[in-house]
C-alpha cells in the first residue's frame, strides 16, 4: 500500500514540478511574433512546394506579412487563399486563377515511336544528357518520368509512352515544368480544356513522318476562331488564354485532332484527349 | 578515463542503436532520404540524446532508487525527457534563433523516438553513473548520426540507379539498411 502511495505522489509531483517549469519558461522565453504570421500560414496550402518563390509555406508567409510578397503570391491556394490572406492583411486581393500543368504531348506508342531502346538511368533529364535522340519526335514526350518524380501530389503519370497530368490532383507548382528537359508542360488556367497538345516546330511533312498525332501548322484551326485567340507559330498552332473562350471550334476542325476539346473526357479531368 | 571512451566506442559502433539495437529505426528509414535533412536530425538527436542521458541519470540516482521505486523509471523518463525537450525549444528559440532553424522540427520530432527512451533505460540497466551515462548517450547519439547519414549517402546514390520494379522505393532501403546493419555486426568482433 505505502509503495503505491509513494510512487503516486512522486509521479504527481514531478508532474506539477514539470508542469510548472514549462509554464515558467514559456514565460521567459516568450517570443514576440506577429500573429499574423500563424493566421496567414493557416489560409496556406502547406505543402511545402516552393512554387512562390519562397522556401516554404512558412517563409511565403513571413514574407507577405513583411510585404516582401504579394497577398495573392500562393499559385496554389489560389484566389480562395488570396481572399483570407487579403482579409487578415487588410488589403484589396487581385484575382489569381487557378493553374494546372498541361503535357503539350499526345504522341503515344499509338502515333509514334521510339528509335530504338535507352538503356540506361531511366530520367529524362539524364537521357536528354546523354545526347542520344531517343523519340522519333525530337520535340516529343520521352516518357521516363521526370516530371512524374518532381511532382509533389503524385498528380503525373506517364500512360503509353506520354506523360498524363490529373487535374483533379495537380496543384500548379511548375516544378514539373521546370523538370522537363524538353520544356513540354506549360500551366494552363484550370478552366482552359481546349489546348494544343504539341510542341513540334518543323514543317507538317517532317511532323507527319515522326508523329501521327502531331501539329502540322494547317492554320485550320486559327479561321475556326472567332476571338483571335489561336495563332500558328513555327508551325505550331497556340492559343492565347487571355482570348480563348473555350468554344472549341478548333478542336472540332483540327485534322489530326490535336487540339484538345472544351469538355474533358468522360474519365474525368485528365488533360488526356479521349 | 579508458573505460569511457570504451563506452563510447562499444555504443557508437559495436552496439549501434540502429544497426544491432534496432531502435530508432522510423526515423532512420523516413527521414535519410536527403542528406541535408538526415544531418540534421542527426545533430538533434546528438543533442537531445546528451541532454537526456543527463538528465535521465540525475533523476535515476537521486529521486528513483533512493525511493526505491525502480520499476518507475519508464514512465518517468518518458515524461522527463518531453518536458526537458520542450524547455530546450524554448530557451533555443529565444536565445539562439540560428541553432533553433537548424534544428528545426526534427528538435520536437526526436523526443518520441524510441531510440531516446531506450538509451536512458539502457544507461540505468547498464549501472553507468553520471559521467558515464553523458558519455554512453553522446556515443549512441553518434553512433545514430553515422548510420543515417552513411544511409542517406547511398540512398541518393541509389537514385540514380536502374533497380528492378518491384525493388523500387521502400523494398531496396530494407535490404540496403540490412547490408549496413551486417556490416555492422562486424563490429562485435572488436575486443579490449
Amino acid at each position: 500500500m505505502q509503495i503505491i502511495l509513494i510512487s503516486t505522489l512522486s509521479l504527481v509531483a514531478l508532474g506539477v514540478l514539470v508542469g510548472a517549469a514549462l509554464v515558467f519558461a514559456g514565460k521567459k522565453f516568450r517570443v514576440e511574433t506577429d500573429e499574423r504570421v500563424s493566421r496567414i500560414r493557416e489560409c496556406l496550402p502547406g505543402n511545402n512546394c516552393g512554387a512562390c518563390g519562397y522556401a516554404g509555406c512558412d517563409a511565403m508567409a513571413d514574407a507577405i506579412v513583411k510585404g516582401e510578397a504579394p497577398v495573392n503570391g500562393c499559385p496554389v491556394g489560389g484566389n480562395q487563399a488570396a481572399v483570407q490572406i487579403a482579409a487578415i492583411m487588410g488589403v484589396e486581393a487581385g484575382s489569381v486563377e487557378r493553374k494546372v500543368a498541361f503535357v503539350r504531348c499526345k504522341g503515344s506508342c499509338e502515333y509514334t515511336r521510339n528509335q530504338g531502346n535507352y538503356i540506361g538511368i531511366q530520367d529524362c533529364r539524364s537521357a536528354a544528357l546523354s545526347g542520344l535522340v531517343i523519340t522519333d519526335c525530337t520535340y516529343g514526350c520521352m516518357g521516363m518520368g521526370s516530371c512524374v518524380t518532381v511532382c509533389p501530389e503524385k498528380a503525373i503519370r506517364v500512360e503509353n509512352g506520354v506523360a498524363v497530368v490529373d487535374r483533379r490532383l495537380c496543384v500548379g507548382c511548375g516544378l514539373c515544368a521546370k523538370a522537363c528537359p524538353r520544356g513540354l508542360i506549360e500551366l494552363v488556367p484550370a478552366s482552359a480544356h481546349v489546348a494544343v497538345q504539341c510542341s513540334n516546330r518543323d514543317k507538317g511533312p517532317l511532323v507527319k513522318k515522326v508523329c501521327q498525332a502531331g501539329c502540322i501548322g494547317c492554320s485550320l484551326c486559327v479561321r475556326q476562331c472567332q476571338s483571335d485567340a489561336v495563332t500558328v507559330e513555327n508551325n505550331l498552332a497556340r492559343i492565347d488564354y487571355s482570348k480563348c473562350v473555350q468554344c472549341g471550334a478548333c478542336a472540332e476542325k483540327c485534322p489530326v485532332k490535336v487540339i484538345t476539346p472544351p469538355v474533358a473526357p468522360a474519365e474525368g479531368d485528365t488533360g488526356k484527349a479521349g | 578515463m579508458k573505460s569511457l571512451i570504451l563506452i563510447m566506442i562499444g555504443s557508437a559502433l559495436i552496439n549501434n542503436v540502429v544497426l544491432n539495437q534496432f531502435l530508432g529505426i522510423c526515423s532512420f528509414l523516413g527521414v535519410s532520404k536527403q542528406m541535408k535533412a538526415s544531418a540534421s536530425l542527426g545533430a538533434a538527436v546528438i543533442f537531445v540524446l546528451t541532454l537526456a542521458s543527463a538528465a535521465t541519470s540525475l533523476i535515476y540516482d537521486h529521486l528513483l532508487s533512493p525511493l526505491d521505486l525502480d520499476f518507475m523509471k519508464t514512465i518517468v523518463f518518458i515524461l522527463v525527457i518531453a518536458a526537458l525537450v520542450q524547455i530546450v525549444e524554448m530557451f533555443l528559440k529565444k536565445k539562439s534563433p540560428a541553432v533553433y532553424r537548424a534544428l528545426g522540427i526534427y528538435l520536437p520530432l526526436i523526443t518520441t523516438n524510441c531510440a531516446v527512451l531506450g538509451v536512458a533505460l539502457t544507461n540505468v540497466q547498464d549501472g553507468y553513473n553520471f559521467v558515464e551515462s553523458v558519455v554512453s548517450g553522446f556515443g549512441t547519439a553518434i553512433g545514430y548520426t553515422l548510420a543515417i547519414v552513411l544511409l542517406a549517402s547511398i540512398r541518393s546514390r541509389i537514385n540514380e540507379d536502374d533497380i528492378p520494379a518491384p525493388l523500387r522505393g521502400a523494398p531496396i532501403v530494407l535490404i540496403t539498411a540490412a547490408l549496413m546493419s551486417l556490416a555492422f555486426m562486424g563490429f562485435s568482433g572488436l575486443s579490449f
